[in-house]
């Protein structure tokens, strides 16, 4: 089930959540915030999304992933508002049979979510200065 | 007709507003509603290219219709993760 949180996102519950008998890979992904970016020291990052429609494209992500890789469980939680840095600022879980498929998975899904979610990410500098970072332009 | 504009990030950053009431003659356009949209909030001018626009949650292009009552929501390009 796709989320998103203001608190922080615990990724050991979203793991454990997907742990089953009949998966021997269960592969946890934390995107964590970092404090540098371009050469600039990042004091600062927040999110912010279109939340109804980001959620419904997480949970599409969730489901397209089932269907292209041969995996049985895909879970992504991305959190929103301050992130401080160092902590898991999105978190996708998958189960599959085998390993293989889950990190091709888990790969495809961070690509996707990248490109087709409508959130957003602000940094600001020790050196002063904030600013939205570049991002993908949303295709319908 | 009448619209709610949502603005995300960059664009509410640059409109000073994060929702507006948006009212355009009945056969109106995605491009209208940016046209109308930039002559009202003149920053938004060099976002305006690297905006998506989704109605009602659905992404949609310049020349797509518009519904009396729908939600538009400006989209500046993403960078979630």
């Amino acid at each position: 089930m796709a989320t998103l949180s203001h608190e922080p996102l615990d990724a050991a519950a979203a793991t454990a959540a997907l742990q089953r008998r009949d998966c021997g890979a269960v592969l946890t992904f934390l995107g964590t915030t970092r404090d540098h970016h371009d050469g600039r020291h990042v004091t600062r990052l927040s999110y912010e999304a279109y939340e109804p429609m980001a959620l419904r494209e997480l949970e599409a992500l969730e489901r397209e992933s089932c269907e292209r890789f041969e995996i049985e469980a895909c879970t992504v939680a991305h959190r929103l508002g301050e992130v401080p840095p160092a902590e898991p600022s999105v978190v996708v879980v998958v189960a599959s049979h085998h390993r293989g498929p889950a990190f091709d998975a888990c790969r495809w899904v961070m690509d996707e979510l990248k490109k087709r979610v409508p959130i957003w990410k602000k940094e600001t500098y020790a050196e002063g200065g904030e600013e939205w970072v570049s991002g993908t332009k949303l295709e319908g | 007709m009448q619209l709610n504009v949502l603005f995300f990030a960059q664009a509410r950053e640059r409109a000073g507003v994060s929702s507006a009431i948006l009212t355009l003659p009945e056969g109106a356009c995605v491009r209208d509603a940016l046209d109308a949209l930039v002559r009202e909030h003149a920053d938004l001018a060099p976002l305006r290219a690297h905006l998506a626009v989704a109605q009602d949650g659905v992404l949609v292009r310049a020349a797509d219709a518009l519904r009396d009552g729908a939600e538009l929501a400006l989209l500046p390009p993403v960078s979630g993760g």
